[in-house]
């Protein structure tokens, strides 16, 4: 299965038989070195897996392998020449496609002309994707690609858009393909999809370099690893003579502690308490249907299931954000149905939304006012309605080094953070006041390891200050390491609950497929 | 540009021609109504046809324009302009061309390659078209004495032009055939081309147009560039159609109604020009009134496209939503 030379820690690669290969790339962003004197390459048929903490410089030295960001200094080689890439159709017409981590495709276009952009079939003038639609479908039949080339891509969800970003490349011919955090947004089924087709691909003599935060996965499907840390190439293994904690500790450059410490939790009174609730989504379908739960001060309860069984729906409406149909929600005695985000909040709710950077930041504001956007009216932020800078400058000097936030700039601009840092900024915000309940969504979808230890050890510790923790995720390890007690929703219900330290995650799986399951605790009403 | 909307606002023309057939005094001909109706229509859309074709060039690039105004009324004067001096109409029409391309091309420059607000641009040209087609009216047109050369003549269709009531639709001038080409022409160009799929991508995600080897900025200046040629068409008209002269800020908004129609007509050509028409079937009725004898006051029927507007816009009908990116410069890193 392992295709190349023996371990290489230290020593560098040979660069034999590389597709595609950076020599010596190096970029500057002002200050920051985003990429330094960086060598790398992927051969034909092989997978390789680019790790590193979130502003590592992974993205850069992809950009520039594809054209879309010009280096200051050294040289990309396809097949053992140099070549100058000016932009990505140069890299287009040598064979290198990309999938970016933002997916490039055009909402209100159809597949195939998603696919035909840039390249684009025609008659006398006029556009034919007649013949496109039949090799889309031909392209994915051969790799196992399902996907309708007439459809918009707006209707297509996440998975479905990223496979048409795949056939987009393999349709410009690519021999190497460049995937930047592919499966930060899929669920676990999806992810599994994608990577039976990359084996596919590879086996076809495709050379693939994916980037990932996700060790399990890439110690299943690497061929390679490839660290990076700090703009650097700092190591590169094989699989087989590799550990999680091992890789985690060369992409951190110190030694980490994976596993989640934590002590039996010792749970009191019900705190968030939700009475048959009823949410309805965007479409005004029903997309939480009766749902009854509670959590208790001390204790984390988790929620798994796949995306869109209602899970989005019935955190937005817990917080505010969603309007419910019926049923009731308290937070201890007080009845918070019908209150306002404000009410909320200043009840003790917290709150770490899903999607950050829409509901959790505002990206223009600094990292100082966004720390104070769920208390900015109060004293001693604002003081007969003129805010109080001070205050707010001192408040995030000391959150910023509390929570490990970098850069330790409280005049950086949020937007310009990476996405472990934003995460951190929220969660210093929502957890550094008396919080009763908290309700935390995805909280470490795309951050990098060293993020995902801190907030799990932010999560934990808030429930062990007496905080009810709500916790809803799609990593399924995730809930098992943090949470105490497991709910499943299967299509907006609560279809079983299991305890963290005894539930396999097979047992939790077969739950959110929708199979009947065995309830070990009695739900608690 | 949903087939619903369409019909709707064909509904809206045939309600106010059936109006104003409904409510002539009987001392007027039903047929005679209608053909009026049909001509001033007609006449009236003209502009407004164009104006929201060059709007709609430029904001399916991404590039919002509020500057169709600046640009008909420059082009109106430099039509004249080129006319008077060479006592050629055709020049007269390239030469409003020409000015509208200019006036375009500063439009391109300054929020695509200077990434200013796009609606500060368009502002500027603007008040900049105002100011010097003002002054240049009365220092070298009034000093000089130009007179104009004249108005294009109407082409007709024979036979056609003959029929009644829908006669006037078969002997219109130059410029009103133009429009009526250039809106087929430009859903074809937008719709069904591969320049138009790039337009587009580049009006929706140029990052993504960007990635698939696409120049944002060459084709956003292309398609500013196209649409002031187009609205500089549309600023002939008023020189050299419509009255042999050059007034100061003789456009009267009609480039900010031109928006209308677009925003109206969901940013496509056919629905663009329905708009066009509808507007110009309730100035019809506006102007007509008197003469047909219609017991209603004037202002009244005058604000009725503005009240659909308003209704539309609202989403009363289904929503449409602008090109994505309409509005955000493009900064490729
Ligand atoms: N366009 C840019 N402008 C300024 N700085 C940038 C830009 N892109 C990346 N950087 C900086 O370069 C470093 C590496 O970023 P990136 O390659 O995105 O990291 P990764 O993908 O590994 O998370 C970071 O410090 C980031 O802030
Ligand atoms: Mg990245």
């Amino acid at each position: 299965m392992t295709v190349g030379g023996g371990s290489v820690l230290g020593i560098p690669p040979s660069s034999e038989g590389y597709v595609l290969e950076a020599r010596g790339l190096t970029k500057r962003y002002g200050s920051v070195i985003a990429n330094k004197e960086v060598q790398f390459g992927v051969r034909r048929g092989e997978i390789v897996a680019l790790l590193g903490e979130n502003g590592a410089g992974k993205t850069t030295l992809m950009n520039m392998l594809f054209g879309m960001t010009a280096p200051d200094a050294g040289s990309v080689l396809i097949d053992g020449g140099p070549v100058r890439l000016q932009s990505p159709r140069d890299a287009l017409a040598l064979g290198i496609g990309m999938v970016h981590q933002h997916f490039m495709l055009v909402p209100p276009f159809t597949v195939a002309e998603n696919i035909a952009l840039g390249v684009e079939p025609s008659r006398r003038g006029i556009l034919d994707l007649s013949d496109l639609e039949a090799q889309i479908t031909a392209l994915g039949r051969r790799f196992g690609i399902d996907i309708d080339p007439r459809a918009l891509v707006k209707d297509l969800s996440v998975g479905q858009q990223q496979r048409v970003e795949i056939i987009k490349a393999l349709y410009r011919g690519a021999r190497v393909l460049i995937l930047d955090e592919p499966t930060a947004v899929l669920t676990p089924q999806e992810a599994d999809d994608l990577f039976k087709v990359l084996r596919g691909l590879a086996h076809e003599g495709t050379g693939i370099v994916f980037i990932s935060h996700k060790l399990r996965e890439v110690l299943d499907v690497a061929h390679r690893i490839v660290v990076m840390r700090r703009g650097a190439v700092a190591g590169e293994v094989l699989p087989r003579d590799a550990t999680p904690e091992s890789l985690a500790s060369l992409m951190v450059g110190r030694d980490v502690l994976l596993r989640v410490e934590k002590a039996p939790s010792v749970p009191g009174n019900p705190v968030i308490v939700v009475r048959e609730l009823v949410v309805n989504d965007d479409r005004r379908v029903r997309a939480v249907d009766g749902v009854s739960l509670s959590v208790r001060t001390g204790e984390i309860v988790g929620v798994a299931g796949v995306q869109g069984n209602g899970q989005t729906e019935l955190v937005e409406a817990i917080t505010g954000l969603r309007a419910t149909q019926s049923g009731s929600l308290h937070l201890g005695e007080r009845d918070l149905t019908r209150a306002t985000v404000r009410e909320r909040t200043d009840a003790g709710l917290a709150h770490i939304p899903e999607d950050r950077q829409r509901h959790g930041l505002v990206l223009p504001f600094t990292v100082a006012q966004n720390m104070i956007l769920n208390r900015y009216y109060r004293l001693p932020f604002s003081r007969w309605m003129v805010m109080q800078a001070k205050a707010m400058r001192d408040q995030a000097r000391d959150l910023v080094g509390r929570f490990d936030v970098r850069p330790a700039n409280p005049e950086a601009r949020v937007g310009s953070l990476s996405g472990g840092n934003k995460q951190k900024v929220i969660i210093a915000r929502e957890l550094s006041r008396d919080v009763r309940a908290l309700v935390a969504s995805q909280p470490t979808r795309g951050v990098d390891v060293g993020s995902v230890v801190f907030i799990h050890g932010a999560l934990i510790a808030a429930r062990d200050a007496g905080a009810a923790v709500l916790l809803v995720s799609a990593e399924l390890d995730e809930l098992l390491a943090v949470s105490d007690r497991i709910l499943v929703m299967f299509r907006g219900r609560i279809v079983g609950e299991v305890e963290a330290a005894t539930a396999t995650r097979e047992e939790i799986g077969l739950l959110m497929a929708g199979g009947v399951g065995r309830v070990i605790v009695p739900a608690t009403n | 540009m949903t087939r619903g909307r369409f019909a709707f606002i064909i509904g809206c023309i045939g309600l106010l021609i059936g109006g104003a057939e409904v409510l002539r005094s009987p001392d007027v001909s039903a047929s005679i109504v209608a053909a009026s109706m049909l001509a001033t229509m007609l006449r009236f859309a003209t502009p407004l046809t164009l104006g929201a074709l060059a709007g709609l060039l430029c904001e399916r690039s991404g590039v919002a324009n509020i500057a169709i105004e600046g640009m008909m009324l420059s082009a109106a004067f430099g039509a004249f302009l080129g006319a008077a001096v060479t006592k050629s109409l055709l020049i007269g029409v390239l030469a409003g061309m020409a000015v509208g391309v200019a006036m375009a091309t500063l439009h391109a420059w300054l929020s695509v390659s200077l990434r200013v607000d796009q609606i500060v641009s368009g502002t500027v040209i603007n008040i900049m078209a105002a100011g010097i087609t003002g002054f240049l009216s009365t220092e070298v047109v009034r000093r000089q004495a130009l007179v104009g050369a004249g108005l294009l003549p109407a082409l007709r269709i024979p036979v056609l032009a003959d029929l009644p009531v829908v006669g006037p639709v078969f002997q219109q001038q130059p410029i009103a055939w133009m429009a009526l080409l250039l809106v087929p022409l430009t859903h074809l160009v937008i719709f069904h081309t591969p320049w138009g799929l790039r337009l587009r991508s580049v009006g929706e995600l140029p990052r993504a147009a960007h990635a698939a080897g696409i120049s944002v900025i060459r084709t956003r200046y292309t398609a500013v560039m196209i649409g002031g040629a187009i609205a500089g068409i549309g600023g002939a008209y008023f020189t050299l159609e419509s009255v042999p002269a050059f007034e100061p800020l003789m456009t009267n908004g009609r480039g900010f109604i031109a928006l209308a129609a677009l925003i109206f007509g969901g940013w496509t050509p056919a629905g663009a020009w329905a708009a066009s028409l509808l507007f110009g079937a309730a100035n019809a009725l506006h102007i007509n009134a008197q003469q047909f004898g219609i017991p209603v006051p004037a202002q009244i029927v005058g604000m009725f496209p503005y009240l659909l507007t308003i209704v539309i816009l609202a989403g009363v009908i289904g929503r449409v939503s602008p090109p994505a990116a309409v509005g955000t410069p493009y900064e490729a890193d």
